[in-house]
């Protein structure tokens, strides 16, 4: 079993990924010798040349539409928009062309391809370089939606991905790529996609996350555990397109008590669908409300290190609303 | 070279009788099917209809300069001529105008005219415009980087050239040089709006100087002009020698679309005085020139084409649509890996 960080997980296994599959190209901002503004893909040009980790223009749409081309002529192309938040010049091409291809055609045309985007806040990136996406793409059928927050889930995704007949859009939190560090087994595994995960058992309430707040909220977790003597179960959703109800629904049928925990702003964020699927459809086995915590429906995470922190779900924050979950 | 011999050497000139006969039957067969697809939208029994007419010398042009089944196309939503030349049938064309069961370009889910013919390499058309552009070059990228011959011919109308795609797809093309051939068919009109109030220079073509790529204007009513144009582009393309920008200068002589009026912005004078310069006009005229058509073959050609219009239109009419159950399907493919939970009703 190896140790490694987040970071190492991706990198490690884009390799991996372009050794066995030879039609696997990686394309984006400064992916060749740079390796990656956070080198995500440092060696991959070393090793594998510039005909297959392509320095494209900088330009988002065309990074993605040229991936599109490629994957329609014989590659699977793995796409890297530097940070989610500039992701939307390619928004078009992704929802209106990479989505949609299959279906339009009856599936006559398919795209099978990867774009990855280091996402989410935490790292003093301000507006612009802490931004959450992900409930734009989880909207938008024809999409697989991961984002996996350990070594392990970023491995076994990542390798399920590069499978896939489909388009993936595969987030990874940024501010997790150098912050955790996981074991991931020696032996070759894969992780199906749509498949959460328990990352910590408990009977009294379930909490479901996904990103850096999953991480936070397993932190709070155990200390309420400690302090209150209180036991949350903590469910990573990992692909947050198909999200596993299964899972979370097996939970709740134990616990009676949800709380779903995201970084996005609140309004309109994946954990809206969510609880409306649980309102729905376990509502005979619900004790309380499903409840949210999110970040505050303001543009995007403010600078300043006081602003960023009011604006992150933290444990801290997690604790009190799990508390107030628990006493309800 | 003396004028003479540059005009002996045109790519044309290598065209024998039985080839310009088959180029002027796809112009009227075109033209005829796209005459009763709007017949059959104003008699209320299809919903809409986007036009090829008058477009047709550059759509047959670029269809005899590809090399069938090999090439790839990258349809404007006009190029009806063109994918009939690449393999699709006048029924197919019908059944998708009806949203017909058999519609082989998307089973009934998108509008006419939005063209997909995997056999022929059609590449699915979308409506958002000139989404297809970078597209396109991600296709010529792939056939550059495998060491194929193939050429990707992309087509799109002048108004979308505002697009940001068609800029960030003629970068790429400009630093990369891939097998493709850009062709614009400029009528003038995007909708309503002319093209002085779309772009600030004189041609699409000239454009393709910001880009390092060549750029060439043509008479896009003029059919071998056209194809000259064309073969020398896709050849160029073929041989590694970069992309074109091809400008094919022509007009539409009818309303943007079944749902536009067009007396609201231009004049019925200036529809009349292009009319005048219809591109099956002019071929006839060139064709009849040169001894090759004469009244009575003229009509032998009509009979033949309205028998294969009648023929698709009355097949169409009487097919099924799809079964509604099927528009739920397809939207993910089948994939080991993926474990889609019960509880989630995929695609309901
Ligand atoms: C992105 C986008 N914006 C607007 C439209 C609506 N629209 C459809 S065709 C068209 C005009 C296109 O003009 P042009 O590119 O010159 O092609 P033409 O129809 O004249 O052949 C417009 C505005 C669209 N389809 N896509
Ligand atoms: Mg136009």
């Amino acid at each position: 079993m190896a140790t490694k960080t987040n970071l190492q997980a991706v990198r490690d296994t884009l390799m991996e990924i372009m050794e066995r599959d030879p039609s696997v190209v990686v394309m984006g901002e400064d992916v060749g010798p740079r390796g990656g503004v956070f080198r995500a893909t440092q060696g991959l040009y070393e090793k594998f040349g510039p005909e297959r980790v392509i320095d494209t223009p900088l330009a988002e749409l065309s990074i993605v539409a040229v991936g599109l081309g490629m994957a329609l002529n014989g590659y699977r192309p793995i796409c890297e928009i530097q940070f989610a938040d500039f992701i939307f010049p390619a928004f078009n091409q992704i929802v209106n062309e990479v989505a949609r291809y299959r279906y339009r055609s009856n599936g006559a045309w398919t795209v099978p391809m990867i774009i990855r985007a280091p996402y989410g806040g935490g790292v003093s990136g301000g507006l612009y370089h802490s931004q959450s996406v992900e409930a734009f793409f989880t909207h938008v059928p024809g999409l697989y939606v991961l984002a996996p927050s350990t070594p392990k889930d970023i491995v076994g995704l990542l390798r399920s991905a590069a499978q896939a007949p489909d388009p993936v859009l595969f987030f990874e939190h940024k501010r997790l790529y150098g912050l955790v560090k996981g074991e991931v087994p020696d032996e070759y595994y894969e992780i199906p996609i749509g498949e959460g995960d328990i990352k910590r058992a408990g009977d009294d309430i379930t909490v479901v996350s996904y990103g850096m707040t999953l991480h936070e909220a397993i932190k709070a977790a155990d200390k309420l555990a400690e302090t209150d003597g209180i036991q949350a179960e903590v469910i990573d959703l990992r692909t947050l397109f198909p999200p596993d109800l299964d899972l979370i629904y097996e939970s709740v049928r134990k616990t009676g008590k949800v709380l779903i925990v995201h970084e996005d702003n609140l309004t309109g964020g994946w954990g809206a669908e969510i609880a409306a699927r649980i309102a729905e459809d376990m509502f005979e086995w619900l004790d309380a409300p499903v409840m949210r915590l999110a970040g505050p429906d303001v543009p995007a995470v403010p600078y300043a290190p006081p602003f960023e922190k009011w604006f992150l779900p933290l444990a801290d924050k997690i604790e009190a609303k799990m508390r107030e979950l628990a006493e309800y | 070279m003396s004028v003479q011999e540059k005009v002996m050497t045109r790519p044309s000139d290598r065209l024998n009788e039985e080839q310009l006969l088959q180029m002027y039957y796809y112009m009227v067969l075109s033209r005829k099917l796209d005459e009763r697809m709007w017949i059959l939208n104003r008699q209320g029994k299809a919903p809409f209809h986007i036009s090829g007419i008058g477009h047709e010398a550059i759509q047959v042009a670029q269809g005899f300069a590809m090399r069938k089944g090999h090439d790839w196309l990258f349809p404007h939503y006009r190029d009806i001529a063109t994918c009939l030349i690449l393999g699709v049938t006048p029924r197919q064309m019908l059944l998708a105008l009806l949203g017909k069961e058999g519609d082989v370009f998307s089973r009934g889910r998108q509008m006419p005219e939005h063209f997909s013919y995997k056999p022929s390499k059609i590449v699915t058309v979308s409506s958002p415009v000139m989404t297809q552009a970078p597209q396109a070059v991600g296709v010529a990228l792939a056939s550059q980087l495998q060491g194929k011959d193939e050429v990707v011919v992309v087509g799109f109308g002048e108004g979308a050239t505002s697009e940001g795609d068609f800029h960030e797809a003629l970068n790429w093309a400009g630093i990369y040089h891939p097998p493709i051939v850009f062709v614009c068919q400029n009528n003038q009109y995007a909708i309503s709006v002319h093209v002085k109030k779309q772009m600030p220079v004189e041609n699409v073509a000239d454009r393709a100087a910001a880009y390092n790529i060549r750029g060439v204007i043509v008479d896009g009513n003029d059919l071998l002009a056209c194809y000259d144009v064309m073969v020398e582009a896709v050849e160029r393309a073929r041989r590694g020698e970069g992309p074109t920008l091809v400008e094919a200068k022509t007009y539409r002589p009818v309303p943007h679309s079944t749902a536009d009026d067009d007396r609201s912005y231009r004049s019925r004078e200036e529809v009349e005085q292009w009319k005048k310069r219809d591109p099956i006009l002019l071929y006839e005229k060139y064709l009849m020139e040169r001894g090759l058509l004469d009244e009575e073959k003229k009509a032998e050609v009509l009979k033949q084409v309205m028998q294969e219009v009648d023929d698709a239109v009355d097949f169409a009419l009487h097919q099924p649509y799809p079964p509604v159950e099927s528009a739920a399907e397809g939207v993910f493919g089948d994939f080991h890996l993926v474990k889609w939970p019960k509880a989630f009703k995929r695609n309901a």
